[in-house]
């Protein structure tokens, strides 16, 4: 990356360009940003390798993760030589197996794909709804303004877990709650909270920027409103509702862990030909039962958890910092 | 008499613009800023009517409100005919074709996040009056007329100079070949030796493209060099309106005066013996604006009568149009 720009200079400098800096888009220009924040950038990696899991998990996992091994229940790692209920790992399951024999790797393989879907599906969503929200009340304003932004502060009244735990719970059983295994009724749920917050900060942004002069001028030579939102003030605020999606998206996953835990969500299945198997917080959940025997059952899950989440605040920091317009320019 | 109704270009009648002021939980209206409260003026066709007066006068509504970016609260618009406060917002994003505006601020007045070429070429977009490669076409001749390299055409607002992004607005401005352009302080915001440059090529322009210009300032000196007929505004009313020469020879109404005596004199015995007239006190608010005359608060020659009735707008001599119950006292 560094050399292929330094290798792009110096051919221009060559040329004896006058004007040798080339015009550079801002988005070009936040992405050379991004792109020499380490933190970042090793953020990027962690979700490039779990995006790659996903998407390979057949090829990957060693085993299949529902296969019953009978007699191989509760193997600790294959480095453990003694773990607390006297069993010693062996190679062929590296981190084990659970109580009922299934390897432990591949299951958490395969886990990530629920993980990796429940950041992103959700999120789409929001920024979808919040941004047509937001650029509706804050563009038209008055009533429509009025009416969208109690609904939302309704929404933000309401405790998010307990909205979660009711729905899920009362529409386990419904058409709704069987699609994809349950995860379908899960996006809605985390959407139907999280667009809220990007409605209120599209709308804010939207109010701020209609006043430019620049807004004016497109009015001015004849721009219809649907232009205006999407050629001037869309990319002005998209910046913004990107950070806010990169911060939504761990905010996701823990929720899918939390909720996971304590049993909804996703419903693990037997299934061999299911695509979503279970996931991170259903292997939590397995795992805290055999806290004191098996302590890495609970542990694998949870570093993969944090690891992407933690990879994901990165991202999410190193883009706020890179869109921000007052970094501009700088090198 | 017929010749010069025909020369009208833009009849403005007992225009207003109030902005309503709301408060509460409910939002009810509690009052309005009396921004603009009654004005009429003809612009003629070909010239410049320079619009003067301190900030917070009314200039820049006066400016907006005629270019329907914001719906007046009463009055009549007539440009060419056409009376656009009543025209539907179709027909109006068409007229739009013949009225333009330059801005003031050449920071706030360029999309940050489009190219030069595209901001330029953006009228003809909207118009669909060209498309592909008629349009970089296009763009180069706008850049050239406004004296910018045409190669500046993929760059962004952010790599270039107060001066050339006024240039770029006033390019965008005469994409579409208005008839008149509303100047709202397009000088202001740049350094004294750019101002220069720009009012020169304001000046070209209006010869090569036959433009009738409505030039919004509070330089009173730039204001003398490049219009043919001056209004004086304070608080949301016209008090004066003249040939050039007459209102800075013979000012009739006491503001007038007042504003005109403030301009230095660059000569020092000159300024030594020069009497200036200095108002008390400060502009009342627009929204609770005096009764009678706007200006008796402030006025050395104010008598009761200024306050029970509201001076008509007089043509005191041919073309020479006064505001004030006394003026007859400075003939």
């Amino acid at each position: 990356m560094t050399n292929t720009t330094a290798a792009k200079q110096q051919k221009l400098i060559s040329e004896g360009d006058s004007g040798a800096l080339r015009s550079r888009s801002p988005w070009r220009d936040a992405t050379g940003r991004l792109m020499r924040n380490k933190a970042s950038v090793t953020g990027l990696v962690i979700i490039l390798f779990f995006t790659l899991l996903t998407i390979f998990a057949p090829q990957i996992a060693p085993h299949n993760p529902l296969q019953l091994n009978s007699g191989q229940g509760f193997l600790p790692p294959s480095w453990v030589e003694e773990s607390g209920n006297g069993t010693k790992g062996i190679p062929d399951y590296p981190l084990g197996t659970d109580t009922l024999g299934r390897d432990a790797l591949s299951r958490i393989i395969y886990g990530a794909r629920v993980s990796m879907i429940v950041g992103f599906a959700p999120t789409a969503i929001i920024l979808l709804m919040g941004t047509f929200v937001g650029m509706m009340a804050g563009y038209y304003g008055g009533r429509w303004d009025n009416f969208l932004m109690r609904l939302t502060d309704i929404m933000y009244g309401f405790p998010d877990l307990l909205f979660f735990i009711i729905t899920l719970v009362a529409l386990r059983d419904t058409w709704i709650g069987e699609f994809m295994n349950g995860l379908f009724l899960l996006f809605l749920a985390l959407a139907v909270v999280n667009w809220v917050g990007v409605a209120r900060l599209v709308r804010g942004q939207v109010l701020s920027l209609k006043e430019k002069e620049f807004v004016e001028a497109a009015r001015s030579i004849g721009a219809k409103d649907s232009r205006i939102m999407m050629k001037h003030l869309l990319p002005n605020i998209l910046g913004p509702i990107i950070v806010q999606g990169s911060f939504a998206i761990p905010s996701m996953i823990i929720t899918e862990a939390i909720l996971g835990y304590l049993g909804l969500g996703l419903k693990p299945t037997t299934d061999p030909e299911a695509f979503f198997i279970t996931s991170w917080g259903s292997l939590l959940l397995e795992g805290q039962s055999a806290i004191n025997a098996q302590p890495y059952l609970l542990l694998a899950p949870a570093i993969c958890v944090a690891l992407v989440v933690l990879a994901f605040t990165f991202v999410g920091d190193g883009l706020r910092d890179a869109l921000d317009p007052r970094m501009r320019g700088t090198q | 008499m017929a010749s010069s109704e025909n020369n009208i270009l833009l009849k403005v009648e007992d225009l207003k613009m109030h902005f309503p002021i709301y408060k509460g939980l409910i939002r009810r209206q509690v009052g309005a800023v009396h921004a603009v409260d009654g004005i009429s003026f003809d612009v003629m066709r070909g010239e410049t009517l320079g619009l003067v007066g301190e900030s917070g006068c009314g200039k820049s509504t006066t400016g907006r409100a005629i270019l329907q970016l914001y719906k007046p609260t009463a009055g009549k618009i007539v440009f060419d005919g056409t009376n656009l406060v009543s025209l539907k917002s179709e027909d109006m994003r068409l007229m739009r074709r013949k009225m333009q505006m330059i801005f003031q601020d050449p920071y706030a007045s360029l999309n940050p996040r489009m190219t030069v070429g595209e901001i330029v070429g953006e009228p003809l977009l909207v118009h669909n009056i060209a498309s592909g490669r008629e349009v970089d076409e296009q763009v180069a001749h706008l850049l050239e007329i406004v004296k910018l390299n045409p190669s500046f055409s993929t760059r962004y607002p952010h790599e270039f100079s107060g001066g050339q992004r006024q240039r770029i607005g006033i390019a965008r401005s005469l994409a579409l070949h208005p008839s008149f352009i509303v100047c709202d302080e397009p000088i202001s915001a740049l350094d004294v030796s750019i101002q220069a440059q720009v009012v020169n090529l304001l000046e070209e322009l209006q010869e090569q493209f036959n433009l009738t210009y409505l030039f919004i300032a509070h330089d009173l000196s730039m204001v003398r060099h490049i219009s043919n007929r001056i209004a004086v505004m304070y608080l949301g009313v016209i008090v004066e309106l003249a040939d050039r020469d007459t209102l800075y020879e013979k000012p009739l109404h006491p503001y007038s005066q007042a504003l005109l005596s403030a301009v230095p004199i660059p000569d020092p015995f000159a300024e030594s013996k020069h009497k200036r007239t200095i108002l008390q006190g400060d502009v009342p608010s627009p929204v609770n604006p005096p009764s009678g005359c706007r200006f008796r608060t402030r006025c050395p020659i104010a008598e009761s009568v200024c306050a029970e009735s509201r001076p008509e707008f007089r043509e005191l001599n041919p073309g020479h149009f006064v505001a004030c119950h006394f003026a007859d006292r400075f003939l």
